[in-house]
């Protein structure tokens, strides 16, 4: 599967963490596999309207983590799948995004049971749409 | 003379009268990147780049542009600088093809290839006069005009100055293209801080005639942080904080930005023992606002509209 990428200028993550975030995501999500190639740094530059730099530093930070690799003459590819953050980093990061959807659903006028049932049911698709993992 | 920068200066002055334009600037621009030069209007970024085209003398400092001295530059070395300025100077009789053939024969490089990717770039037809031009056709005319010579230094003074978002994508696109030849430096000047955002390797913020930072991009963003402090009731008064930009105060918060905040920052804001504490990551938008904004503290409370204490 082809995974697209788009940045947004005015945010407050820089945009060589958009691209690392969602090379990432697209890993973690299946919509790239081990092996699948990613466009070249200029080819991705052009078509974000970016740096190729900031590209560069991208990868190059995925690199060390050791999620992507460069096959020389041949481009940069997906090597594993393999845990990207500490279990206390990802918590770390995952307690900000609980709380938003908290917060929206109380907003929304849910009951924490309902909200329960509702994030059960979407937890179950996810793992459907990636076989059942 | 250090070969990896294309224009440093020492302690560049240019008075007007009794007012400084710019300020014992010293300035240092590595080749093969692109820098964008920030700061309000009238700061001082249109007499910086005049002064390092040799077009407007020095008071005192010294500078060089491509290893040359800026007070005695020759035409070899301007011809290896493509400078656009604010104001488009062009023969309004003349079509879009003649301005190229015309500007051609100035230079012996000249790539016609360039001239007309660029031009055809922003949607313009050769045969088009330049008096029926809109703003953001003779702007990518000028930029097609400055592009072809194939300069390896880009000297480009607002080039996006009235531009709609379509052109504006133009320049940027072209400017990304650009980089294709990796010893190539582009200098710009923009209040376009989504375009920087895009493009620049390097800022330089202008304030008031001094420079006030030259750094890589993403550090600029990272060193200008914000606070949010919570507390009970109304917060109490600041102590003294290193690198305090802005601090605004509402009713039960204390919001408060610092450049190069550290543990030191922190541990005095834990200090005022609030309820709650985050730090907040800021856009460039905003880190640059709170950097070049008034400094100090700010209130915003109703009750002191109100004539309260």
């Amino acid at each position: 599967m082809q995974a697209t990428f788009n940045i947004n200028t005015g945010s407050d993550t820089p945009i060589y963490k958009q691209i690392t975030d969602q090379v990432r995501l697209a890993v973690t999500s299946g919509k790239l596999a081990v092996g699948d190639q990613l466009p070249s740094v200029r080819a991705l530059a052009e078509d974000l309207v970016v740096n190729p730099n900031t590209v560069a530093r991208a990868y190059a930070d995925l690199m060390r983590e050791g999620l992507l690799e460069s096959r020389a003459g041949r481009g940069v590819f997906i090597t594993t799948k393999r845990k990207i953050y500490s279990r206390a980093e990802g918590r770390r990061r995952l307690e900000p995004l609980l709380s938003t959807l908290i917060g929206e659903a109380m907003i929304l006028d849910f009951k924490p049971d309902e909200l329960r049932e509702a994030f059960e049911e979407q937890l179950s698709k996810w793992k459907h749409s990636k076989g059942g993992e | 003379m250090n070969e990896k920068s294309v224009i440093q200066t020492h302690g560049l002055t240019k008075y007007f009268g009794r007012k400084p334009a710019v300020y014992e600037l010293n300035l240092e621009v590595p080749r093969g990147c692109v820098f964008a030069f920030l700061g309000r209007n009238g700061s001082g970024k249109t007499t910086t780049i005049r002064m390092l085209m040799g077009l407007v003398q020095p008071t005192r400092g010294a500078g060089t542009i491509l290893g040359h001295d800026i007070r005695s530059l020759t035409p070899e070395i301007r011809a290896r600088i493509g400078y656009l300025t604010e104001e488009h100077q062009l023969y309004s009789w003349m079509n879009v093809k003649e301005c190229g053939e015309f500007q051609a024969k100035f230079h012996a490089k000249w790539n016609d290839k360039i001239y007309r990717g660029v031009v055809g770039h922003f949607g313009l037809k050769p045969t088009a006069t330049v008096k029926d031009l809109s703003r953001g056709e003779r702007a990518g005319l000028c930029l097609a005009l400055t592009l072809a010579p194939q300069p390896e230094l880009l000297m480009l003074d607002d080039p996006g100055l009235g531009l709609d978002p379509v052109a504006r994508r133009a320049l940027v696109e072209s400017m990304i293209f650009l980089t294709r030849k990796s010893d190539r430096t582009i200098f710009f000047s923009s209040h376009h801080l989504s375009d920087v955002e895009r493009v620049a390797d390097y800022i330089a913020v202008f304030d008031r005639s001094v420079l006030r930072a030259s750094c890589p991009l993403e550090k600029f963003q990272e060193s200008v942080q914000q606070m949010r402090l919570r507390f009970p009731g109304a917060p109490p008064a600041l102590p003294k904080i290193p690198g305090l930009l802005q601090a605004i105060r509402t009713e039960n918060e204390l919001r408060v930005t610092c450049v190069r905040a550290n543990g030191e920052t922190e541990k005095i804001l834990r200090g005022l023992a609030p309820l709650e504490m985050e730090a907040v990551p800021l856009g460039l938008e905003d880190a640059f606002i709170s950097y070049l904004g008034e400094r100090g503290e700010k209130t915003f409370i109703l009750s002191e509209l109100e004539g309260q204490p």
